[in-house]
């Protein structure tokens, strides 16, 4: 028997409340009818006896204490999956948008998800090359991690995120078998179109699946679509054995609707503003990344966030930061002076290189080069604060050595076109050309052996 | 009788009108048993944290008690596995579940069908009390598991069983108490995670704690039965400074607490441990190691219960007389735990919506820590290195700052040394050790006065190097006066050669000590020499065009650690170039 429950008792932001429910489960989804005959949905996130706190997913507008009736459906909330969702463009919460009618499931998937045990997972070590020096040589992308680039306003991250899809390649006998999942959370018309035009011309749309909640789209909505699309990915690799790369952008407005929701609540309130499980609630979307043992195919993420005013320290962030395995960091200062992409090197890092690189992945000399760019560079910012205080005139040879290396390091090893691919080589050898450019002596986290196959100071 | 499901918050579960329940019982809620604990009784509600999602439960669900505290199973089988937070094996869940976790899932905690091979250690007639050893199994190739009476009971033998082997509960010993019970010991033990398990006498931590990591070694070290905290943002490398020390240091056991961390990175933990052969035992590390593993995304409740299992744990190895190290990563992870669920409960806040009674649990984890006189009659300690990943990067917040209250080291990670990839990127002015005194007088007995000699030289010379620096900053070093430059070659030689240390590198992830001392020795002797040769004012860049500080610097990859005699060519090498200058 299916009760209708007819109005409801409290209205407030996006949740109402519910009297007299009988047998409502936590987290069930349930059918909101309003008079007009629309439909919304909503989920219940809070059980007091017979009182029902559901969160609406299209928002509370127009419904009024007495006209809508809602039925519960007895499950959470599911996404209907079936190979076809491959090439299909869906809303924020995984309703099809594109015209081409529904999706016949074969079969239906709590989005929530639930936790891989650590012992089934298989440590992630191969790498995918996506043909830009800053990151296959400095902060190699892993197939099975997560590794967000954190962005501001203005900046070229979705630029930057295109070309690691059109150019990310897996070697070996899966190459076909890769496929992209995006999901868009409050971004901009544009900025999707963007994406979409761009995935066409690269000839990937067919192998795309794209969520997108637009930033006029309802807010609760957002909090939704990270875990359709994650779902959807988990079930494309784990089930149908794809290497599937997903992006989502953008991490900052999936927590700030999440903020909304929970002051809505009435929660208490953490670091600003944000509910004290943001960071139990980013991580449950963060660890579903990984390979898992029974399984040929592997989730790999690049989550995509705006840092607000480029504080690295805000809470989105430095929670993300603390759960995925490294960051890409992009420099305000370095798009300024037209470099793209403009990745800040040095808080940029990515964890589960060390074990995806050197002899059998990538080159031996690797490891022992990129930690000496690092080191080298970070000697640059200390020869150009001195410089600022005391000018560069004044600074002695080794420094202005420094200040040179700065210079072409940025120009010629970070900077690189938009439609230029370089292979893993030819990034290492532009850091070893690099390096040349500085006395020998100052090269000391590379052993000697190396710096006589690779060193050519001559050129400096 | 059971009890109902009133109301629902996420983990967070109230029953209404029972008085059935006590403070901090294990409970089963829903039809799926899953494990909850009791947080919180008044008279119109009793308040539950579950271990598990609650998605899909419903008012009206049995909550069953059980009429103990949230406890563990202890006895043999605990090395080289791995559990989530509150003891349930991960490897037998994926066994019953596959790769994702379920719920509700009732596998024993140790595995209940092994055979053990007992030496049974107590006759008939023996008085036992609480703590002694009756029995002995070897757990795996490296560590003697041995049997011990639970703490609380005391009595004398009546029955006690032929060694053999026998299964966890097999009864080995039956002993009758004054008051005539009888209390079948088996092979496994309960004990209630958040209560301390009781030692015979607190003793002064007077032994350092190896572990071949030279800047916490010489610089600050921690003693056996210590605490310490690692703080750092993100990216400064506290796992891999924990994953270091769970390697190398010389503790008996490792209790790894992988607390509300990455997945990945537990894998890898795993991967690695049975990979690395220690070279002491030429077994592999997992045989003294067991893991807990609560990722960030599996359930709240239990990452917060993961400390108190870890440390558990690492107890009841203490009182059979071992030097168990627990690594907890990260207690930031824990406190955030402790925030969600008062938050849930809508308990007031103090600092950053902490709850208030944040820094008396932080006091409670801390001081369970140390070195004991064990029941069992030997000696054993607790060491706990505590990871804290600080919001922002900001030491100020009150994680960090309430553990450094309750902690004797704090070894400081430093963003702009990770930038430069110096690891481990403990700063060397923000650091500091407090076992100094407790532990100088091991330090000079086994490796002589000159040990702290040189330690106090290069502490000496990093500080008048910071200073320099200040200057540096302002005006480049061109303009300093020659020793004050030598000042700073040599603290780069310190810094860089010293300091850094590479976890990749076959010698240098793990220095023994003499080596360490040597490298110091080395260091200081051509500090002294080339003083010599700035009194004579001659210029610096004499010494700096012999190549001596760039050799200095790569000792740690060109000696090898079981070549300390080379180290003699070293010093006769200082001794010849300096020479020729001044002559």
């Amino acid at each position: 028997m299916i009760i209708e429950y007819v109005g409801v008792k409290e209205i407030n932001g996006s949740l109402v409340v519910i009297d007299g429910v009988k047998g409502a489960s936590y987290e069930e989804i349930v059918d909101i009818r309003l008079d007009n005959g629309t439909v919304r949905q909503g989920r219940i996130v809070q059980i007091e006896g017979d009182r029902v706190v559901v969160q609406v997913f299209e928002g509370t507008r127009d419904l009024s204490l007495e006209n809508s009736s809602t039925v519960l459906t007895g499950h959470p909330m599911e996404m209907p999956l079936a190979p076809e969702i491959i090439g299909r463009i869906l809303d924020g919460a995984g309703r099809p948008i594109d015209g081409l009618g529904d999706i016949y499931p074969t079969v239906k998937r709590n989005v929530n998800g639930t936790a891989i045990n650590p012992v089934s997972r298989i440590y992630p070590r191969n790498y995918i090359n996506t043909g830009i020096s800053s990151i296959d040589t400095l902060s190699t992308l892993i197939r099975g991690q997560k590794l967000p680039i954190f962005s501001g306003s203005g900046m070229k991250h979705n630029e930057l995120a295109v070309q690691i899809v059109r150019q990310a390649q897996i070697q070996g006998a899966d190459e076909h078998n890769f496929g992209i999942v995006f999901a868009a959370m409050g971004v901009k018309n544009d900025v999707a179109d963007y994406f979409r035009n761009s995935f066409e011309q690269a000839g990937v749309m067919q192998r795309v699946v794209m969520f997108l909640n637009l930033s006029n789209d309802p807010i609760i909505e957002r909090t939704l679509t990270p875990r359709c699309a994650l779902t959807t990915a988990e079930y494309l690799a784990f089930e149908l054995n794809m290497h599937i790369l997903v992006i989502m952008t953008d991490m900052t407005s999936y927590a700030e609707a999440l903020r909304e929701f929970s002051s809505s609540k009435g929660e208490i309130p953490g670091r600003k503003g944000f509910p004290g499980y943001l960071y139990s609630d980013l991580a449950s979307m963060y660890e579903r990344a990984g390979m898992i043992k029974g399984s040929q195919g592997s989730v790999t993420q690049i989550p995509i966030l705006t840092m607000p005013n480029d504080d690295i320290t805000h809470p989105v962030p430095d929670l993300t930061g603390y759960i995925t395995e490294g960051q890409i960091v992009l420099d305000r200062g370095l798009q300024a002076q037209g470099i793209y992409p403009p990745v800040n090197v040095l808080p940029s890092l990515s964890r589960l290189m060390k074990d995806g690189i050197g002899d059998g992945y990538t080159r031996a000399d690797h490891a022992p080069l990129s930690n000496q760019l690092f080191a080298s560079y970070a000697k640059v910012i200390d020869a150009r604060s001195l410089a600022s205080v005391i000018g560069e005139e004044e600074l002695s040879d080794i420094d202005k050595k420094y200040i040179i290396f700065g210079r072409e390091f940025e120009n010629t090893f970070v900077n690189q076109g938009f439609n230029e691919n370089r292979s893993i080589d030819q990034s290492l050898d532009l850091g070893w050309k690099l390096l040349s450019l500085l006395p020998r002596s100052e090269l000391d986290r590379v052993d000697d052996e190396l710096l006589d196959k690779f060193y050519d100071g001559d050129k400096s | 009788m059971a009890e109902k499901i009133y109301g629902i918050n996420g983990p967070v579960i109230t029953v209404r009108d029972t008085s059935s329940f006590a403070m901090m019982e294990m409970v089963y809620v829903g039809h799926e048993r899953l494990i909850g604990e009791v947080i919180g009784i008044n008279s119109g509600f009793t308040t539950i944290q579950c271990y598990e999602e609650t998605t899909g439960l419903m008012p009206g669900d049995p909550v069953e008690g059980t009429h103990a505290q949230m406890n563990l199973m202890l006895g043999p089988g605990i090395l080289d596995n791995i559990f989530d937070g509150i003891e349930r094996p991960l490897a037998e869940i994926e066994k019953e579940a596959g790769a994702f976790i379920n719920r509700g899932s009732a596998v024993s905690s140790l595995d209940t069908e092994r055979e053990w091979d007992v030496t049974v250690t107590a006759k008939v007639g023996d008085e036992l009390s609480g703590g002694m050893i009756y029995a002995a199994t070897p757990e795996t190739k490296l560590i003697i598991h041995k049997l011990m009476v639970p703490p609380l009971i005391s009595g004398k033998v009546i029955e006690a069983a032929p060694d053999g082997k026998y299964k966890l509960n097999d009864t080995i010993v039956k002993l009758e108490d004054r008051f005539g019970t009888v209390h079948e010991l088996t092979l496994c033990q309960r004990w209630p995670i958040r209560t301390p398990r009781p030692v015979a006498k607190r003793l002064t931590p007077t032994i350092p704690l190896i572990t071949g990591q030279r800047v916490i070694d010489t610089l600050f070290p921690i003693s056996k039965g210590g605490t310490s905290a690692i703080p750092g943002g993100f990216g400064t490398g506290k796992t891999m400074t924990q994953h270091q020390l769970a390697k190398w240091c010389d503790a008996d056991i490792i209790v790894y607490v992988g607390c509300g961390e990455r997945g990945n990175e537990m894998s890898q933990v795993l991967q690695e441990f049975s990979e690395l052969i220690d070279p002491k035992t030429g077994r592999p590390l997992t045989d003294r190691t067991t893991l807990i593993a609560n990722t960030s995304n599996m359930p709240v409740a239990a990452r917060e219960a993961s400390i108190y299992t870890g440390i558990t744990l690492a107890e009841y190895y203490r009182d059979m007389g071992y030097d168990v190290a627990i690594m907890a990563d990260s207690t930031s992870r824990w406190a955030e735990a402790l925030r969600e669920i008062s938050g849930r409960l809508e308990e007031m806040p103090a600092e950053e919506g902490f709850p208030a009674y944040l820094p008396s649990r932080l006091s409670e984890f801390y001081e369970r820590a140390g070195r004991a006189d064990v029941l069992s009659g030997s000696k054993g300690s607790v060491t706990i290195i505590g990871a804290v990943s600080p919001q922002g990067s900001d030491f100020s917040e009150p994680v960090t700052q309430n553990t450094k209250r309750f902690t004797r080291c704090f070894w400081a990670l430093d963003k702009s040394l990770a930038y430069a990839r110096h690891y481990p990127a403990i700063n060397w002015n923000d650091s500091y050790s407090e076992y100094f005194t407790d532990l100088d007088p091991w330090y000079i007995e086994n490796y002589g006065r000159e040990f702290v000699e040189y330690r106090s030289s290069i502490t000496a010379l990093l500080q008048e190097e910071n200073r320099l620096m200040e200057i540096v900053k302002l005006i480049g070093s061109d303009v300093l006066p020659d020793d004050q430059k030598l000042i700073i070659e040599i603290a780069k030689a310190i810094r860089v050669g010293f300091l850094q240390q590479n976890a990749f590198h076959k010698d240098d992830t793990y220095v023994p000590l003499d080596k360490q001392k040597c490298m110091m020795q080395v260091i200081l002797h051509l500090y002294q020499r080339a003083k010599e040769v700035v009194a004579e004012n001659i210029p610096i860049s004499r010494i700096k065009s012999q190549g001596l500080f760039e050799k200095v610097i790569k000792i740690k990859y060109d000696i090898p650690n079981d070549r300390p005699e080379m180290f003699d060519e070293y010093i006769k090498d200082i001794d010849e170039k300096i020479d020729s200058i001044l002559s």
